[in-house]
């Protein structure tokens, strides 16, 4: 059988196709290596996730600053989807990008690991973070492994309307005085608040014990590793304060399920814990909502949920160029362009006194101060929780316990705490 | 395809025959023909009828053994080492991981969700395949717009399934929960209650597959002798008792392969459960956690990867056990091999008889 020009003509085609499918395959993946071309042009990716507000001109900025750098963007969409990729490939040693996203939550992990990291130590850089920031990146070595990028203090915020209802008062600094002071004084007002109207004090039991857990320095883990979770009376008095007062303040919804965003638009609770990027997620929810107002006050003092951090992988091929690339990323005057752009809040100290961030306002919010507020909140954080490896896995696990009896409704108390102290020994 | 239509002639035709003959020798290497012993190139084409079919398939074996064998046999090593999905290969612990495993309730639960979730999305979607198969079987005004249209849900990507049906299934506000209020009904546990996230997920399966199986049940149906049917129609035999007697039977083979993908596919899910809240863990006391995602939460959660691995391939015994349940159980269903002992009424009769003799013993 001989074949016919035109089969020969097809399939010469379809394999030449597949041919340059095979080589472009091979070129896009093989970028990262091949950073340096003839005129020393470099190419250098970013990997962040969600929105680090690292916007298309703020990196043109940079390639324009510095000639014969290209800047490759990857964003991840979630921080999780981040976090299996970062550390798939890091262990095998390649296929990380030049500077890699990073957050708090997996940053106790990833510390075990610090040596497969550039040391990114800098006395330039050295005083730009506030303190704990920069202490939580710094290995036993003294080793600096990242730079910070935001922080989350947390206020609180509330709806005005539902306030009026329950007479308590609307305007921001009478709810911060209202609420001053530690959180049974924040659970009694919610007394007040469930009495007078019958609907939900807060959101939800995980969300709540997050800030009040936050405010521990040793909650899961003492300095040397040992697992006190389960003995740790703190732990448990927090866990118990929670849930009593949720089985009338809370509105019993999964943090991030879409009851959860429901809840927000329609006014199901009243207040909620809300860290500086809490408030694009209620904004987006709840668009049509004009009575979410924010109180600079936090019970019990000051803490911090969630933030993020740039590191530089040492298997990269561009380590100092990489560096360089973060330490301008993660510049006041950059972190001030990031925090207009996705309402990240700086970690960099010298930011707290530029203007841009003190008269930053939030229309939705009334109008509200957020940068001065934010501000008063950053500096009244007084402690940072000590995370280790277990860290995670543990607080995950409790934050199941509470969902089995502020959500589901499945166990009581005590049972819920059992299998909380079941899991964690499985974690071993 | 030269190959295989040249092969019959090449054997038979002297080594003189026109070029187009010898084709299927070329492939073997020898591209230089000009002066050859008779002897040699009788040879090749002898080798060319023993050899080439295997070497025809075996690209498929290759890749088997690449993608398939390979990481099936690393996973059985890994699963009897401590390993780290960073640090790597550690020690040598035997049989640890797995009695380990095995020690776990979460491993358990996983197990009874894996099996409650196969089942009440397996059972009902091949049932109702088969009927839309048979209804798409009929004569239909517009068989394509149909035949297309069960088709539609499986091209909806499984994330954007998930999302819609966890919209849907919200304990809330969701839209099911709310129907239900509007008749009076309390609102269901969606999230909370065990078997009702079963059957969320199960829904969700379901509007994906259902369409998929049926048009493979389809396909084979049509390939049924039309004869058939007009035969027993003379009989006098209706509508049911033809799919009965001669739908079904004559299926076999495919309902084989439907039933053995399908338990395949739904002892592994892992999509429509992990996208089923936003923490993806199969719920706080582990409601719809199934084997997979506890097998993801060791893996990538606690980055222990000897444990995963022990679990993959508990799950590889417990699959490989559930088909040969499977096969066996669908040969029982599905008896009798050739067409006319299907319309034999005197077997089918003594199949019968035997088959009740069978269960009264």
């Amino acid at each position: 059988m001989t074949f016919s020009r035109r089969t020969t003509a097809t399939g010469a085609l379809a394999g030449a196709a597949a041919l340059a499918l095979v080589i472009t395959g091979c070129a896009s993946s093989g970028a990262g290596d091949e950073q340096t071309g003839a005129d020393g042009d470099i190419t250098l990716t970013v990997a962040t996730f969600n929105d680090f507000g690292y916007t298309d001109e703020l990196l043109a900025q940079y390639e324009e600053d510095n000639p014969g750098v290209t800047i490759v963007h990857n964003r991840a969409a979630t921080s999780n989807d981040a976090r299996d990729n970062f550390f798939t490939k890091l262990g095998a040693g390649s296929g990380l990008a030049d500077i890699e996203g990073v957050e708090v939550d997996w940053f106790a992990e990833m510390m075990q690991y610090s040596d497969l990291l550039a040391d990114l130590s800098d006395p330039e850089v050295a005083d730009r973070w506030v303190d704990w920031k920069s202490e939580a990146a710094t290995d036993a070595e003294g080793r600096l492994v990242a730079y910070g990028t935001d922080i989350g203090p947390e206020a609180v915020c509330y709806r005005a309307d539902l306030f009026a209802e329950a007479g308590l008062p609307t305007d921001r600094a009478e709810v911060a005085e209202l609420l001053e002071g530690d959180w049974d004084r924040y659970f009694e007002v919610g007394d007040q608040f469930v009495e007078a109207t019958g609907g939900a004090w807060f959101d939800s039991a995980g969300a709540t014990y997050q800030g009040m857990i936050n405010q521990v320095e040793f909650a899961y883990e003492e300095e040397d590793g040992t697992v006190i979770a389960t003995e740790n009376p703190e732990v448990k008095a927090i866990y118990e304060q929670v849930l009593e007062a949720s089985e009338t303040q809370s509105a019993h919804l999964a943090q991030w399920s879409d009851d959860f965003f429901a809840g927000m638009a329609n006014g199901d609770f009243a207040t909620m814990l809300c860290p500086g990027w809490m408030l694009g997620v209620i904004e987006g929810n709840a668009p049509e909502v004009t009575d979410w107002d924010i109180a600079d006050v936090f019970p019990g003092g000051g803490g911090n949920w969630g933030g993020s951090y740039l590191t530089v992988p040492a298997q990269g091929a561009n380590v100092e160029e990489a560096t360089k690339l973060a330490a301008w990323l993660t510049a006041p005057e950059q972190q001030l362009t990031a925090f207009d752009a996705a309402g990240t809040f700086p970690s960099q100290v010298e930011t707290y006194e530029q203007d841009a961030l003190l008269s930053a306002t939030n229309a939705y919010f009334n109008d509200a101060p957020v940068g001065e507020i934010l501000v008063n909140r950053s500096e009244a954080i007084g402690v940072a929780p000590f995370k280790s490896v277990k860290y995670f896995p543990i607080n995950d696990a409790l934050q199941k316990a509470l969902t089995r009896v502020d959500v589901d409704d499945t166990h009581t108390i005590e049972s819920s705490w059992e299998q909380f102290v079941a899991e964690v020994e499985a974690l071993g | 395809m030269t190959a295989t239509a040249d092969r019959p002639r090449a054997t038979g035709t002297p080594p003189t025959a026109p070029p187009s003959g010898r084709a299927p020798s070329d492939t073997t290497g020898k591209t230089d023909r000009q002066v050859r012993r008779i002897a040699f190139s009788q040879k090749l084409s002898r080798w060319d009828v023993k050899y080439s079919p295997y070497l025809y398939i075996s690209p498929f074996f290759i890749l088997f053994a690449i993608v398939g064998l390979f990481p099936l046999l690393y996973t059985a090593w890994v699963s009897v080492h401590e390993w780290n999905l960073i640090g790597g290969q550690g020690d040598f612990v035997g049989a640890d991981n797995f009695a380990f495993v095995l020690q776990q309730e979460q491993f358990w639960i996983a197990l009874r969700n894996t099996f409650s979730i196969f089942l009440i999305s397996s059972v009902p979607q091949v049932a109702t395949a088969l009927l839309i198969a048979a209804v798409l079987d009929r004569n239909l005004r517009g068989k394509t717009f149909w035949r297309m249209g069960v088709l539609l849900p499986y091209i909806v990507a499984p994330v954007a399934v998930a999302l819609i049906f966890s919209n849907m299934f919200g304990d809330q506000y969701g839209l099911i929960n709310n129907l239900l209020g509007n008749i009076g009904i309390d609102p269901i546990g969606w999230h909370s209650d065990v078997f009702a996230s079963h059957i969320a997920i199960a829904t969700m399966v379901n509007f994906r597959w259902t369409g998929y199986t049926a048009l493979i049940l389809l396909a084979a149906m049509q390939a049924i002798p039309r004869d058939y049917y007009e035969a027993s129609m003379i009989d006098g035999a209706g509508i049911v008792r033809q799919f009965f007697s001669i739908t079904i039977p004559q299926l076999r083979p495919t309902l084989i392969f439907v039933i053995v993908t399908s338990t395949i596919g739904g002892l592994q899910i892992f999509d429509e459960p992990r996208l089923y809240d936003s923490a993806g863990q199969g719920g706080a006391s582990g409601q719809w956690m199934t084997i997979t995602i506890y097998l993801y939460n060791l893996g990538w959660g606690q980055l222990n990867f000897g444990r995963a691995a022990a679990v993959a391939w508990l799950l590889f015994i417990i699959i490989v056990l559930v088909g040969l349940l499977n096969l066996a159980i669908t040969r029982r269903i599905a008896s009798g091999d050739n067409p006319q002992k299907v319309l034999n009424r005197a077997a089918r009769r003594a199949a019968r008889t035997r088959r009740d003799q069978e269960v009264d013993a």
